[in-house]
């Protein structure tokens, strides 16, 4: 039982787990936090970015101010922006028998693995899980085509050159890996290998193991996975959440009972109270909008923003923001709040009862109604017809490289007037404003992640009891920043196993037991014996079938009859074919009795000497000597195979099989 | 010892060979489930509702049945369930999709209304009972596996027929029933097709409403029936549609729709109000049980918002003028339906549809088998001069799309419910015949016992496992292979180990069972030559005889002891104590290899090849 951990990433992780005889690889997800060391790509011509100067190295020399331009102090690739691929050389991918998925945000890698590795096997995912990664994914590959770059820098990533290069360029890991963003095509190509599944529903991987998606509480259709064979039982944990937000609650109580369970994907912002995080937004966005600001809010189009778009449907009318509008800009704008609405049977109680009277679950749909909240596929078309200020923005991609943002940090940067309000913590606020630096616009930080902290992660911990775990080596030391904060990391008994990238871990447990089926007429067949009160025994002898790692016992075929003239027979014939398996024996033989058996059955000449260890009966007519000690009897006889045979199992009689 | 054979009951208190309602109880290994709780529509007493007697004899019901499973929310199937649980008393779980969840209780509500409100019945069961029964609902997902007790558990699988409409699987260690409820083995225009995965069950208990009947194709029941709606349009006569809310409404709806479209219709469509903006609605939330086409495009096209179909009021029914109604119930029983069919009835230029099956006693089922002359309250006498049609719109599987679930799940006997006697015996010989299975059909209320005999899952030691797989002369995984093992049984666990490992766990010690013979031959030689002899004579390597080698899947060793092994079995030479001419071979083995040393001796007895040197 080994795990391949393919991802460096604790909340975009992609690991591979030998389990049995399958090969399982557990979510593919893709760091995108790469893109943050690219310049933005500006839908309309920015003329800030094509001024900004090339980089220039110490000595001099200009060789690379082509591809590195420089922003306030900082040096960005001017390239199509790239991603760093989970690790792709660790093991032969191909191998994959199937791939599990747990939330939309940790399949973005899919098409790399699915369309690059000669992967034959089946992903499996829920239906909101697919069709929001979907949406993703369609966001992402629409945003990057559609502002096509003519560059690709290439140069930066030599070796030689990248020591030479500013940090955070200089340390940047695998950059040879990184990859250009996939197409539509494979977009495709990658989904219809995914077959989808519902919470607990019970998977059977080539009859050896059964998998079986939980709700992890963390977004639509987000699932923790059980990896589970008759003996042993791995959970994977993967985004959890135990607050009350839109999805169905956390399925803890069949995490119980793992031999190994797998933490990935615990809050980033282990310090912020998400809670406390939505109040401030809501007052930042009131403030800014009441002062003729304008409020923009980098976002994936779906997840948080559900709950955010909710919060403010009943905070605009008491903040007095009735008649300010807000703008949802993506591609997938409309069909992220259409297919939020359809997935009744993955959401929370409260929602799931709004659905039952027939009521939308989410109260954007009145917002919508109501023009209170409009959505666009972009910034071209209908809305620069729509467009007013004052007024709130939802768009992305948060990392503000690329998608509609870019032009509204472009547009509202340079007014004090305006706020951007970080919710998403996927990316660090600051390092996504570096290349729009210097910035007059306010920037809030208050980043929404509902995943574990490490609070509820003890408890969980505490409440299911794994025997071991397994997370990423972040989660054994407290943050970088924060050391002294020894809280926020796990702690647990036995302490856990961590891995990093591209690290091969041996999961610790053995297996001692297999299921096997008996088949009925064998099961009729068979002569139990009680051996000690309440225990009994069967000796079986049977044919071992094994097909599709299923193990059957069925009875033995009926040995053929000896045949009636052995005439014509070669010797060779008679020759056992196989070692037929006698059983073992056990018990002991009473002299007095057993003499008293062989008198009855006609020896009439029976001696019996005793000696140290037991006693000789003796056959003096056909010279025939038996030693019966306490747990050996041995026969010593001419070569007269009836005598012999009749001898055996009048012994036999005494003795128990096993 | 492992129990072998377990019992499947199966009874109806009211499915059976009867369309008019169903309710099933089955036991299996142990466990007593419900399967839908319908009500009779035909019938307006007692009988109505299925005869719970039968189980409340022995006790309560929640201490009888381990849970209650509701396949879809027509009220032939769920009609009964308030009755069931707040009128007799049944506090246990009771399972249903959720769209089944959501919609069922308008339905029974809706029923409830037509019942009490209008036609004054009393003894029914209240809004409050329909509530409080809503409460004792567990709602599961596709394919979830809901374990219902430690033993037993169920799944669903999509059965197309209504939203939500769902069959069951329904499990006990390895025994397993599943139930189909209605369904549907063809996509229509807003539903998918039935899907089960080959589960093997030893039952499966199946509608056979279209038992008999292999339908057309759908696409001419569908231009036959939009031929018959343009044609009387198109004189001035009026349509009336009876149908449930839910279900066959919305499927024709979207058939004219999009043929008023097409065709630049402007003739009034209507559907009858109350629950039909509300049943669209629940369409649109509960999409993605709808078919592929409807569920991709949905986004775009919401196909439950249709342009041309609009609510209809009581007064328009007197309307001059052509129209199209569709009105609820379906089976001209009570409502609306029959409201607008009394009003319309006497002029010929009219028709009415019926596109689902009626059950007997209902003024659909008495049109439909040709009667004009009705009997209405208050010995009122109604003349039906207007056409009356049948379109077999309703979803259930047909003939063909029973035997295609049956050749999906493999099934080792399948048992016939919600049909009628005759086309019953039809498909049971069908069935018969192509599938070789037991075919049973239970008449109401009669039980039909199945024995099952299922193999016995036990644990096997992993030591065990890998070794009898490792011996053998080609490790070839396919070929089955000999094994032994000790079987240990203590109180419900079974553990297949090694006959060490048994002996072992007992504190038990190996009795050893040791066999030596005397074999005498006829060799003057030296002892050590003899044995030489004796061991190229099993090595099959004497030089004069091109003997195939006698033992050659055997280890055959000489040792420098002067022994010589094959396998563990061991023989010496020893001198004959009076004849010089004589040795003495004694071959000696245990009891574990009693046959490999039985035949050693008597293949010495026949003596040694002649040597020429």
């Amino acid at each position: 039982f080994f795990q391949y951990c393919l991802s460096g990433h604790p909340t975009l992780p992609c690991n591979v787990l030998k389990f049995k005889s399958t090969t399982i690889m557990l979510d593919c997800g893709l760091d995108m936090t790469s893109t943050l060391n690219f310049l933005p790509l500006p839908l309309v011509q920015s003329p800030r970015l094509s001024k900004l100067p090339g980089w220039v190295l110490k000595d001099g020399s200009t060789f690379l101010d082509k591809e590195l331009k420089e922003c306030s102090g900082h040096v960005f690739v001017d390239s199509v922006p790239e991603f760093c691929l989970p690790e792709t050389e660790l093991l032969d991918l191909s191998t994959v028998d199937v791939i599990l998925i747990s939330n939309y945000h940790c399949m973005m890698a899919l098409p790399y693995i699915t369309e690059y590795t000669g992967f034959t096997g089946t992903v499996y995912a829920t239906e909101p899980t697919v069709q929001i990664g979907r949406l993703l994914m369609e966001e992402l590959v629409n945003s990057i085509e559609r502002v096509p770059k003519a560059q690709s820098a290439s140069m930066w990533k030599n070796k030689e050159v990248q020591r030479l290069l500013p940090a955070p360029l200089k340390d940047a890991v695998e950059v040879s890996m990184w990859r250009k963003c996939y197409t539509m095509p494979e977009v495709n190509a990658a989904l219809s290998k995914i077959q989808l599944v519902g919470y607990s529903q019970k998977i059977e991987l080539f009859g050896a193991v059964q998998v079986t998606p939980l709700s992890s509480g963390y977004a639509l259709g987000s699932s923790n996975w059980i990896i589970q064979s008759h003996y042993e039982k791995v959970s994977y944990v993967s985004g959890s959440s135990l607050l009350t937000t839109h999805p169905q609650p956390m399925d803890q109580a069949s995490l119980k009972n793992s031999d190994v369970l797998i933490l990935t994907g615990l809050t980033q912002i282990p310090t912020a109270n998400p809670d406390g995080m939505v109040g401030e937004f809501c007052s930042n966005l009131a403030m800014t909008v009441r002062n003729g600001g304008n409020v923009l809010v980098p976002c994936y189009p779906s997840g948080v923003i559900y709950d955010l778009l909710e919060c403010l449907y009943q905070y605009i009318d008491s903040a007095g923001l009735s008649n300010v509008p807000f703008y949802f800009i993506s591609p997938v704008a409309n069909s992220s709040l259409e297919f939020s609405q359809i997935f009744a049977e993955w959401l929370c109680h409260n929602k799931q009862t709004k659905v039952y009277l027939p009521e939308p679950p989410f109260p954007h749909a009145e917002l919508i109604q109501t023009n209170k909240l409009k959505h666009y596929p972009s910034i071209h078309g209908d809305f620069s017809n729509d467009f007013k200020q004052p007024c709130v923005v939802f768009t992305g991609h948060p990392s503000l490289r690329f998608g509609d943002v870019v032009h509204f940090m472009e547009l509202w940067g340079k007014s004090s007037l305006n706020t951007v309000i970080f919710t998403e913590p996927d990316f660090s606020y600051l390092d996504a404003l570096a290349p729009y630096q210097p910035l007059a616009m306010k920037c809030v930080y208050c980043p929404i992640d509902t995943r574990l902290n490490f609070i509820q992660v003890s408890k969980l911990l505490k409440e299911v009891q794994p025997l071991h775990v397994v997370c990423p080596e972040q989660y054994t030391q407290p943050p970088p920043t924060q050391s002294h904060r020894t809280d926020l990391m796990i702690d647990c008994q036995p302490p856990p196993m961590s891995y990093h990238r591209a690290e091969v871990l041996t999961l610790p447990y053995k297996r001692r037991y297999e299921k096997i089926e008996i088949m009925p007429e064998l099961a009729d067949s068979l002569v139990p014996l009680e051996i000690k009160p309440g225990i009994s025994l069967a000796t079986v002898s049977a044919m071992l079938h094994t097909k599709d790692n299923k193990h059957v016992l069925q009875l033995p075929p009926k040995p053929p009859q000896p045949p009636a003239s052995k005439k014509r027979k070669r010797v060779s014939d008679d020759v056992p074919e196989c070692k037929s398996l006698k059983p073992l024996l056990s018990g002991s033989i009473p002299v007095d009795q057993f003499v008293q058996t062989l008198e009855k059955h006609g020896f009439s000449d029976v001696k019996v000497e005793d000696t140290a260890k037991g006693h000789i009966v003796l056959l003096q007519e056909a010279e025939t000597l038996i030693q019966i000690e306490e747990d050996s009897t041995h026969i010593i006889c001419d070569n007269d195979e009836p005598l012999r045979v009749k001898l055996r199992d009048l012994v036999l009689k005494f003795l128990q099989n096993f | 010892f492992p129990e072998v054979s377990h019992f499947v009951f199966c009874s109806g208190p009211g499915a059976g060979q009867d369309v008019g309602r169903s309710c099933i109880l089955v036991s299996i290994a142990g466990k007593n489930v419900m399967l839908d709780c319908g009500m009779h529509m035909g019938y307006n007493d007692d009988r109505r509702f299925p005869d719970f007697s039968y189980i409340t004899q022995n006790g309560r019901l929640t201490d009888f049945l381990d849970c209650v499973i509701i396949s879809h929310f027509h009220l032939d199937h769920c009609g009964a369930l308030p009755y069931f649980s707040e009128m007799v008393g049944y506090d246990g779980p009771i399972y249903m999709t959720h769209p089944t969840k959501a919609i069922c209780p308008i339905l029974l509500e809706d029923y409830r209304k037509i019942t009490v409100d209008k036609k004054g019945e009393i003894n029914f069961f209240t809004s409050q009972m329909i509530k409080d029964c809503m409460k004792k609902v567990v709602a599961v997902h596709l394919h979830q596996t809901v374990q219902v007790d430690e033993e037993l558990e169920i799944k669903a699988y999509y059965a197309g027929h209504v939203l939500g409409a769902a069959m069951f699987q329904i499990k006990v260690g390895c025994e397993s029933v599943v139930y189909t409820g209605d369904y549907n083995m063809t996509p229509d225009r807003h539903l998918g097709a039935a899907w089960i995965d080959k589960c093997r069950p030893d039952l499966l208990i199946t509608e056979s409403t279209y038992a008999t009947t292999i339908r057309d194709s759908k696409r001419c029941r569908e231009r036959d029936f939009l031929k018959k709606v343009h044609e009387t349009v198109e004189r001035g006569g009026k349509v009336l549609i009876p149908v449930f809310a839910l279900g066959r409404a919305q499927e024709l709806c979207i058939l004219l729709e999009t043929f008023w479209e097409r065709m630049n219709l402007k003739a009034p469509i209507y559907f009858s109000t109350g629950l039909t903006e509300k049943a669209n609605h629940y369409y649109k939330l509960f999409i993605t049980w709808t078919n592929q086409k409807i569920r991709k495009t949905f986004v775009q096209r919401n196909m439950f918002e249709f342009k041309h179909i609009k609510a209809f009021d009581r007064a328009f029914a007197d309307n001059p003028g052509p129209m199209v109604v569709f009105a609820t119930p379906g089976m001209l029983h009570a409502g609306q339906s029959l409201q607008i069919f009394r009003k319309w009835a006497g002029n010929e230029k009219n028709m009415v549809i019926m596109p689902g099956y009626c059950v007997q006693g209902t003024v659909g089922h008495k049109i439909l088998s040709g009667q004009r002359k009705l009997e209405m309250e208050g010995r009122q006498i109604l003349e039906v001069k207007m056409q009356v049609e049948y379109m077999s719109f309703s979803a259930h599987a047909d003939a063909k799309g029973i035997m295609q679930l049956i050749r999906q799940a493999e099934p080792r006997n399948v048992l016939l419910v919600h049909g009628e006697a005759k086309k019953m015996e039809f498909l049971k010989q069908k069935i018969e015949q192509e599938f070789h299975v037991s075919c049973y059909m239970p008449a109401n209320g009669e039980t039909t016992t199945i024995l099952t005999n299922p193999s016995i899952p036990v644990d096997i030691s992993l030591g065990l496992l890998k070794r009898e797989t490792a011996i053998g002369p080609l490790p070839d995984a396919k070929k089955p292979k000999l094994m032994h093992g000790t079987l240990m049984m203590k109180d419900n666990s079974f553990r297949l180990v090694s006959p060490e490992q048994a002996l072992k766990e007992l504190g038990l010690v190996e009795h050893q069972l040791r066999f030596t013979c005397r074999v005498h031959i006829q060799d003057p030689r030296k002892e050590h030559e003899t044995v030489l002899r004796v061991y190229n004579h099993l090595k099959g390597q004497s030089l004069i005889f091109s003997l195939p080698r006698v033992l050659k899947d055997y280890s055959v060793q000489h040792l420098p002891d002067g022994s010589i092994t094959v396998e563990s079995i061991l023989i010496q030479a020893t001198a004959h104590s009076e004849d010089q001419g004589t040795k003495v071979l004694l071959v000696s083995w245990t009891y574990q290899d009693e046959e490999l040393g039985s035949y050693l001796t008597s293949l010495l007895k026949k003596g040694l090849p002649q040597s020429t040197s």
